[in-house]
Order: structure tokens, then sequence, then C-alpha cells
């Protein structure tokens, strides 16, 4: 009966050693073995079942996958003196698990050391750079459609950081700080950069002094286009009118001077005779009753009336 | 001390035998509840138990990634599978199929798309964002995506829902940054295609494990209060239209009426033409008809001629006065009424 209770005993003992004794390492985890808070051996990276002495020793586990940090959005002045918020985001990693274990230990604490290191590096390379280069994020010309004279400044001006750069540049600034930590700091991003209500609301009417200007713009060419067709419209008017007349006349012209020929050519044989045929006409036509005719005796019509001829 | 040693047995005996009775009794009762197929029913308790943790399914869209004391061994397929019991392995599985939607900037009222930000500040803030020539427009997007590394999904990153959503603002606006506000409003389709690309290239790299299927642009615009002046804009594009339209139906009003008339003036002018030839060659054939008469006999004909007319002539005339070729001055004497009463 005693040996087989102790067996109990000693199986228990024995389970609860090994229990102790093993843990498993999930694949997004990584592990340091301690021992009494002393660092003992290699950090283990690769997952799978691991053993430790029991009780003496303590695993201590810390995330092996990417993580993230989210900037605090503040209010930064650009070189153009333009206040604006920046929201930014970076992803990192836990490389070197020893430094992280003696440095800041937990997660919680690293992202208040993130804080320290990544929030003043934005604020510097915001403040340095002008809004147009944390925007842009190459030089390419923008199609602008219907520009006017007062956005040429801010079309024209070359970009030569670019957002890429700028955030490289904060990334270079923060990670040889953060490495004393163990960590790596894979990346950092800009969100969003939004004006600040004041500012937003004096772009507010600048745009829409832009967009009159345009529309003032479009109204003005229509009626440049319509006079322009309503000029067209005139001159083309007088053309044609003025071409009919011309074409006209030359015909008339030219048939009063052929009209001309045919009579010189008919009544040249004898002017005296056609003088004298012309003039009976006219009286005939020329003369009626309220004309009233004094004939002297000596005409040729009252010659006989005088006196008869011998 | 044999009375000792006797009383010794003794009292050992009888606690001997005053123990074993109760244990008798215990095993007994023990024994018989047991009895009755009880091995039987605590085997099958634990070959069911066993069961549940051995077997398992994975539906049609879904992969089972297994993993032994946390460490990754392998992916199994649609249909049931089995792994080592009682927290040996663990299986997580993982949608590869479905198309999960994220919203950015307006939220739809679809029961099933998750929606990062409810309320409508946050929305609008999601939204804005600064053009490259330094205006404000609103851009709303959806991102559909699929899981395509399971693996990589589910140990890569920690919170890979949030770097999604994290790195699809981050690309829209540094597309959006790189387009003047026109572009933006009018170019929907080429900016989500950059942005894609950019999203799925951050999202490799980070090892995701995530593919966009696609990014679809709603309607891009300017914030409210720009909305008017841009109305406006769009407005004195159909005006300057208008305008035009109008000057042409002047022009094509005025010019082709202009045209016939100026044919009928040329008409005009042509009939005026052949009228006037023909009336000449007309006078001339008659005068030269007359004339060729009129040398035959040159005098009888001249008096004939100034006869005819004087008989046609005289008859038609008013007042006539014959006065002797020796009287003068008569004019004052003459009186004119007949004229006077013409002029009436």
């Amino acid at each position: 009966m005693k040996i087989k209770g102790i067996l109990v005993v000693l199986a228990l003992a024995v389970i609860v050693l090994v229990y102790n004794a093993a843990y498993s390492v999930d694949e997004t985890e990584q592990v340091i073995i301690t021992q009494f808070g002393k660092i003992i051996g290699e950090p283990k990276k690769d997952p799978g079942l691991k053993f430790k002495i029991p009780f003496i020793q303590k695993a201590n586990f810390f995330a092996k996958n990417l993580l993230d940090w989210d900037g605090d959005p503040g209010e930064i002045p650009t070189l153009d003196k333009t206040f604006i918020w920046v929201d930014t985001f970076a992803r990192w990693k836990i490389t070197d698990p020893v430094k992280f274990f003696q440095t800041v230990n937990n997660r919680f604490n690293a992202i208040g050391k993130l804080n320290d290191i990544i929030d003043p590096a934005v604020r510097n390379f915001i403040t340095s750079n002008k809004l147009i280069e944390a925007v842009r994020k190459s030089d390419r010309t923008l199609d602008r459609g219907e520009v006017g004279v007062e956005a040429s400044e801010r079309t024209y001006y070359r970009v030569t950081t670019g957002r890429e750069k700028l955030t490289q540049g904060i990334l270079n600034q923060a990670q040889p700080k953060l490495a004393a930590f163990g960590i790596e700091l894979v990346d950092v991003k800009i969100k969003r950069i939004n004006y600040v209500e004041q500012v937003e609301k004096s772009v507010y009417g600048r745009m829409i002094a832009e967009r009159k200007q345009i529309a003032e713009k479009f109204r003005s060419e229509g009626k440049g286009e319509a006079q322009k067709i309503l000029g067209d419209k005139e001159r083309d008017l007088q053309q044609i009118q003025s071409e009919a007349y011309r074409t006209a006349e030359e015909i008339k012209g030219k048939a009063d001077a052929e009209a001309t020929i045919i009579y010189a050519k008919a009544y040249g044989v004898d002017p005296e005779f056609y003088s004298f045929v012309k003039t009976l006409e006219v009286y005939i036509e020329s003369l009626g009753e309220k004309n009233t005719l004094i004939l002297g005796t000596d005409s040729e019509f009252l010659k006989y009336l005088k006196k008869y001829p011998e | 001390m044999s009375w000792d040693w006797d009383k010794l047995k003794q009292q050992q005996q009888s606690r001997g035998g005053g123990v074993p009775p109760q244990m008798d009794e215990i095993l007994d009762r023990f024994k018989k509840f047991k009895l009755p197929g009880g091995p039987l029913v605590i085997l099958l308790i634990a070959i069911i138990m066993l069961a549940a943790t051995t077997f398992y399914t994975v539906k049609q869209d879904e992969v089972g990634i297994v993993q032994r004391f946390g460490r990754y061994i392998k992916t199994t397929q649609p249909g049931l599978n089995f792994k080592l019991p009682i927290g040996i392995e663990k299986v997580t599985k993982v949608n590869v199929k479905q198309i999960r939607t994220e919203e950015f900037g307006f939220s739809s009222a679809r029961p099933d798309s998750r929606v990062r930000f409810n309320s409508g500040s946050n929305n609008i803030s999601v939204a804005l964002m600064l053009t490259g020539d330094l205006n404000v427009a609103l851009v709303p997007w959806i991102v559909q995506y699929r899981v395509k590394n399971p693996y990589d999904f589910l140990f890569k990153v920690r919170d890979v829902r949030r770097i999604l959503t994290d790195m699809s603002e981050a690309s829209m606006r540094l597309v959006v940054g790189d387009r003047s506000i026109n572009e933006v409003i009018s170019k929907r389709d080429e900016i989500a295609v950059e942005a894609r690309g950019l999203l799925q290239k951050e999202l490799d790299q980070a090892e995701t494990g995530i593919h966009i299927v696609t990014i679809e642009m709603k309607r891009t615009n300017v914030p409210d209060p720009v909305q008017p002046s841009f109305n406006e804009v769009n407005q004195a594009t159909q005006e300057k239209e208008q305008m035009i339209y109008q000057a042409r139906e002047e022009y094509n009003k005025a010019i082709p009426a202009a045209r016939g008339e100026a044919d009928r003036t040329i008409k005009t002018a042509e009939g005026y033409a052949l009228n006037r030839v023909n009336r000449a060659k007309g006078d001339a054939a008659r005068f030269t008809s007359v004339y060729q008469e009129y040398i035959k006999a040159k005098d009888v004909t001249k008096r004939r001629m100034y006869l005819e007319t004087m008989r046609t002539l005289f008859p038609k005339l008013g007042q006539k006065f014959i006065v002797d070729s020796e009287q003068k001055n008569i004019l004052p004497l003459l009186n004119m009424t007949n004229q006077i009463g013409a002029e009436k």
C-alpha cells in the first residue's frame, strides 16, 4: 500500500517537473531562458517543444512577428509655415530579444520608447521640408486642366524630396537609436496629412476662388467665341452681298455695252435717218392732250394752208 | 512481560479487525456501483474525447494549419483530417477563398462588411486627403482582399487587419498626393490601379499573406464648402457651349439666306442683260428693215413718215393755235389755264 502511494506521489512529481520543464514555442514567439533573473544561453528563436530546468529557470516569451506602432498625430508647422496634422504609423520587430529583455522588457515600454524616438524624428523632417514635399511622391507633371495665373507658383514647384524619401529619412534617423533596444524599425509611414482647421478654411477659400476664376474664364471664352462667330457672320454677309452686287453690275454693264455696239452698228449706217425716225417716235411718245401746240403758218405742215404751191 | 505482549497483540488484532471491515465496505460499495459495465463506459468516454480532439473537418473554402507544440507542421486540405490529440497538435482554420471587404471614408449599409470607422466625423477624416496641388479632396474607396498565404497570414504579423487598413490609407494618400484635384475627380480608375499596386507591394514586403483582389474607388469629390464652386465651373462650361451654339445659330440663320439673296441679285442682273441685248437686237433689226426700204425711195418715204406721224400726233394734242408767220410776241396773251388745270 505504502509503496503504491509513494509511486503515485513520485509519478505526480515527475509529471509536474516535466510539465514545468517543457514549454512550447509558437511560430510567432521567441524565448529567453533566465535563471534567477540571469540570462542563460542563446535566445530560442525556432518554434517547437523545448525543455529547461524546472522551477529554477524561467521562460520569457517575446513576439517574433511584425508589430505595429501608431504615432500620435500632432500639429506640426512645415518649412513654409503651414500647420498640418501628421498621423504616422510604423512597423517594428524584436530582433535582439536579449537586449530587448534587458532594456525595455515588454511591449508597453517598447511603445513608449518608439514614441520618444519616432515622433521627434517626424517633427524634424516635417518642419525642415515644405508641405509639398510631404504630400507629393514624385515630380510628375500634374494635369491641372484649366489653370489660372494664380496657381502657377504652386504648380511648377519642383519636388525634390517627396514623401517616400522623407519617410525613409525619418526611418534612417530613428533606426540606429532603436537598435540599442533590440528593436528593428521596419518602416515609418505617413498615414494622413491634413490641414489644421484655420488653414483648412483658407485653403477652401482659395479653392473656391480658383474655381470661380476658372468658371469666369470659361464664360468669357464662350463670349469671345460667340463674338468671333458673330463677326464671321457679319463679314460673310457683307462679302456675299457685295460679291453678288459686283457680279450683277458686271453682267449689266456687259449687256449695256453689247446693246450699245448693236445700236451703233445698226444706226451708224445713216445717223441722219435715225435721227429723223427717232424724233418722230419721240413726238408721239412725249406729246399728248396736255400739250398746247402753237404753229406758225410757215411750218412745213401748214405751208399748204397759207398758200397753194404753184 | 508476556501479558504485555498479549495485550499488544490483542490490541493490534482489535485494531486490525476494526479497520479492514471499513475498507471492505467502501471497496464493496465502489465495486457494486461500478460493476454494471463501468470500465466500458470510461473507455468509451475516453475514446470519444480522444476522437474529438483527433479528428477535425476542414470546410471547402478553408485550409487547416497544424502546429505541433507551436511549431508549424503542415497545411491540411478540405475534408476530414486527424491530428495528435490533447494539445500536442493544434489546428487553426483559415478561410482562403472568402473575399473580405474593408471600406474607407464611407459606410455602406451592408451587414456583412466590416466598417472601420462608424462615426460620421471619422469617416470624413479618412476620406479627406491633400492632393498634389495642395487642394483637399474627399476620396472614399473599398479594398477587397483574401488570404493567399495562410502561413504568413497567421504567423508573420501580429495584427494583419490593422496593417491592411493603415497601409491602404497610406498608399491611397501617396497616390492621391501625386495627383491634381482634377485628376483625382476624373481619373479614378488610374488611381485605383496604382494604389492597388503600391498596397500589394507593401503587404508582400511585410509578409502578410494577403492578396488584394481589387481597390474600387467610390465617387471622389471635393469637401462640401467647395462643392458649389466646382458645380459653377461645370455650369460655366455649359454656358460657354450654349453661347457658342447661340452664335452659330445666328450665323446659320443669316448666311444661307444671304447666299440665296445674292443668287437672286445675280439672276436678276442676268435677266436685265438678256432683256437689254434682245431689245437692242430687236430695235436694230427693225431700224435696218425700215432703212433698207427707205434708201430705195428716200424722199417719198421721209415725207410719208412725217405725215403719218402728224396724223397720229395731232388728234392727241390739246389746244392748238395757228399763228401767222409774221405775227411776233404773242406769248403774253396766251391763256395758260389749261396747264394749271392739268396740274390739279
